[in-house]
């Protein structure tokens, strides 16, 4: 049945989103399923209803590839499902992705013009919606393209390695893509939780479609140490993106860091995502976790440790943070979730060392209080300590969530490839580095940042590269 | 999937595997090592690189049977295949210069990964004086292999039942007495307790000694901090900056403790495993 007139007036002007039903805090801690269950066909249809169609259509300035944002919303409020599913891959490949992890409240949603005077469109879980629709169906495969009997080789399986893959492959381009792990997705495989984004269901699913474009996967790679870039060209590859992430874990620099107990993020996450360990001993990598669990950081990185700790059985989960609420990094819903879950917030609160026990275990944590100052490079708020407000809280496990930044193991490993801030690539506007032939995007060029700049970047590049694949 | 070729029992607890891993084999330095999986729900596991074959497209890699995941992998057979097999990962050893006299020294399997290097030190026509350490002489591995290579050979046993009766350390500090002005440099892989011992031991003579250590670890790129050790008073990834070190510079205190971490998990794990072996009929 289509909505009257009155059903539409009266939905365009509701305030709220519409609700996504979700597991509850309580008994969501103690699983590793996804916490939002999505829309039903009806409240997507009635969620899409609120949108106003704006002629100008601010939302759209606000997503990184230029989604049609309104157009496939009408086509949700028409219910033209199989339609709007098509409009949305035409920017973005992994929307099944997007809709659950990309920051929707800094970018589409927070452009949308509903937002001033009330809840923005749910642009995201609309996004989601169509998505998880088409793979409830099955995700049809186009027609394999008459092949150009160029060959490209990929390093990277995350999102902007995948984006570039599937992208070339549909433009008829022999392509093969090299992945350091035993699985491909990058961040999206070992980083981010299955109760954000669930592996089987979500992730294999949209890897699979990529394979199913006729890209190569190649697992167990290392390029740089297995094989170099350099080499991939003697081996008759005309073209290599690199998309390796940017993987290096920061620590602090403070003392007790190399206690037992503590653990990069990078590390935590991917023993629990990747190896699987709160299926320990059913799966072989175990994970070690006290009763109280420090997590030092505020991004989404942060969240995901804090959460994750709580599910693998933690008493007591802590973040702590050297800048304020406003500060962090994190997406909105992340930071709710956590809250909704009892993860405690210690703000202008800076560790400054790590305490062990006689065997060499974590016990506490020395912090001192800090206030905001002048803005700094970032444009952020500058923390300050203030003196002599030290204290110390015990702690068993601490979980260093501070930054990731890029692996040195391509850039010193590829010779005339200029280099940026911290081995991150130097590349245009379309993923071109100095060297011919080389193409890179994602993390590895902007450092850590986000799927949705990942996904974009690998786009640009492919475009790129194919104009480059038809001069040779 | 990636298939064994060979599999040879070399003592009681030592096995011996020849993998194939043609892109592995191409790039095999020795100091480097593998990662390895057995099955889809196993852990990733280092293994140093015993030996290597570009032709056969083939690399060897010998390990003790301790833990769960070893104690699986001993149950292949040739012809059957792991899932995973990554590498060559870490730093290949420097060799010393062509006037260097050297001394290396095994212990247990870690006489596995020493070979690769005096066999790299004997082809490069130097002379190596080797000491080779086992608990008992049925755990002695590789004796033929590194006498072949090396100019003298030293075997050790912590019962007596072969060579001398005690500690490599022992057989080394004679040697260092005798002529510890003559020696450059010292290589030496085993258990913690031995390569802390020769650490302790060539420090006094002020011998550059290395050691390749072992770490605990989960991708072996440089991407979880895993492996973390402290190396001349800095944080260093093992996977990546190592797996070889100057000893004199290691914390082997910090090493010992980190590599404990999951004690109590490996001794479920491993119980688990041989319950089922025995329920399941032993297949
Ligand atoms: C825990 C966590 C949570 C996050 N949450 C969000 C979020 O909610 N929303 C959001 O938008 N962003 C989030 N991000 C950031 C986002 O995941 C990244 O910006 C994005 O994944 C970058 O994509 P990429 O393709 O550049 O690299 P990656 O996803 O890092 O993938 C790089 C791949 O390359 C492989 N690789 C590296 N070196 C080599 C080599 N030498 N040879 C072969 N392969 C190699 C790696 O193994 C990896 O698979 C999160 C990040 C983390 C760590
Ligand atoms: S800005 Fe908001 S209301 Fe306007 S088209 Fe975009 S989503 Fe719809
Ligand atoms: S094993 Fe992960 S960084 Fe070395």
């Amino acid at each position: 049945m289509p909505l009257d007139k009155e059903q539409v007036r009266q939905l365009r002007r509701m305030k709220e989103k519409h609700p996504m039903p979700e597991q509850d805090p309580k008994e969501r801690i103690k699983n590793f399923d996804e916490v939002p269950f999505g829309y039903d066909a009806e409240t997507a249809v009635k969620e899409a209803t609120r949108c106003l169609q704006c002629k100008k259509a601010e939302c759209v300035e606000g997503c990184p590839v230029e989604v049609d944002i309104p157009a496939f919303i009408k086509l949700i409020a028409e219910k033209k499902f199989d339609e709007g599913i098509k409009k949305l891959k035409e920017k973005n490949n992994l929307p099944a992705v997007c809709g659950r992890v990309c920051p929707q409240e800094a970018q589409c949603e927070a452009f949308c013009i509903r937002g001033k005077r009330a809840e923005p469109v749910a642009i995201g879980r609309l996004e989601r919606f169509l998505a998880d629709y088409e793979l409830e169906k099955g995700v049809e495969t186009p027609p394999r393209p008459k092949s150009t009997g160029k060959r490209v080789a990929i390093v990277g399986s995350g999102p902007a390695g995948l984006t570039a893959a599937g992208d070339l492959a549909r433009m008829g381009h022999e392509v093969v893509l090299f992945e350091a792990f035993h699985a491909t997705g990058g961040v999206l495989r070992y980083g981010i939780p299955e109760f954000r984004l669930p592996k089987e269901k979500v992730l294999q699913r949209e890897v699979d479609y990529i394979a199913s474009l006729g890209v190569e996967i190649r697992t167990n790679v290392v390029v740089g140490k297995t094989i170099t870039v350099d080499e991939l060209f003697e081996e008759g590859f005309q073209a290599v993106f690199i998309g390796s992430g940017a993987g290096l874990p920061q620590f602090q620099g403070i003392p007790g860091e190399n206690l037992n107990g503590v653990y990069s993020a990078n590390e935590f996450l991917t023993r629990t995502n990747l190896m699987k360990a709160y299926l320990f001993p059913d799966w072989d990598t175990p994970i070690k976790l006290g009763k109280k669990v420090a997590v030092v950081g505020a991004g989404n990185v942060a969240m995901d440790s804090a959460r994750t700790a709580l599910r693998l059985g933690a008493e007591e989960v802590h973040i702590v943070y050297r800048r304020s609420d406003k500060e962090m990094p994190a997406r909105a819903e992340e930071i709710e979730h956590a809250k909704e879950e009892g993860v405690i917030f210690n703000l202008l609160t800076n560790p400054v060392k790590i305490f062990g026990d006689d065997d060499g275990w974590v016990k506490g944590m020395e912090c001192i209080k800090m206030e905001l100052g002048e803005p700094d490079e970032s444009g952020r708020a500058r923390p300050i300590p203030i003196e002599g407000s030290e204290y110390v809280f015990d702690v068993e496990t601490v979980v260093i969530a501070i930054g990731n930044s890029p692996n040195p193991l391509i850039p010193q490993t590829t010779s005339g490839l200029e280099l940026g801030w911290k081995n991150t690539i130097k590349t245009d506007e379309e993923g071109a580095t100095s060297r011919k032939g080389i193409f890179a995007g994602g993390d590895i060029v902007t450092g850590a940042a986000t799927v949705i700049l990942a996904m974009g970047a690998g786009k640009k590049a492919a475009r790129a590269m194919d104009r480059y694949l038809q001069t040779l | 999937m990636f298939k064994i070729v060979t599999k040879k029992v070399l003592s009681e607890v030592n096995k011996l595997m020849e993998v194939e891993a043609p892109l592995v084999a191409r790039k095999a330095e020795p100091g480097q090592f593998i990662i390895l999986r057995v099955h889809e729900n196993g852990e990733r596991i280092p293994l140093t690189i015993a030996d290597s074959d570009k032709e056969k497209g083939t690399i060897t890699i010998i390990y003790q049977e301790v833990g769960k995941t070893t104690k699986e992998l001993g149950t292949l057979e040739a012809g059957d295949h792991l899932c995973d097999f990554v590498g060559p990962l870490g730093k290949a050893m420097e060799l010393p210069s062509a006037s260097g006299r050297v001394v290396a020294v095994g212990g247990g399997v870690g006489i596995a990964p020493v070979y690769p290097k005096v066999k790299a030190l004997h082809n490069a026509g130097m002379e190596v004086i080797s000491i080779i350490g086992a608990q008992t002489a049925d755990l002695l591995i590789l004796e033929d292999e590194m006498r072949a290579v090396s100019k003298e050979l030293h075997v050790c046993t912590d019962d007596g039942t072969k060579g001398h009766h005690g500690f490599v350390t022992d057989v080394l500090k004679n040697i260092l007495e005798e002529k510890g002005k003559e020696i450059d440099e010292i290589v030496a892989v085993g258990p913690l307790p031995m390569m802390q011992a020769v650490s302790n031991l060539t420090k006094s003579y002020d011998v550059k000694t290395l050691v390749s250590l072992n770490p605990i670890m989960v991708d072996g790129t440089g991407m979880c901090g895993c492996c973390r050790v402290t190396v001349g008073g800095e944080t260093k990834f093992s996977c990546v900056d190592g797996p070889v070190f100057d000893a004199h510079q290691v914390d082997f205190e910090e090493l010992t403790r980190r590599s404990h971490t999951y004690l109590e998990e490996e001794k479920i794990a491993l119980e688990n495993f041989e319950q089922e072996r025995i329920s399941g009929g032993g297949n």
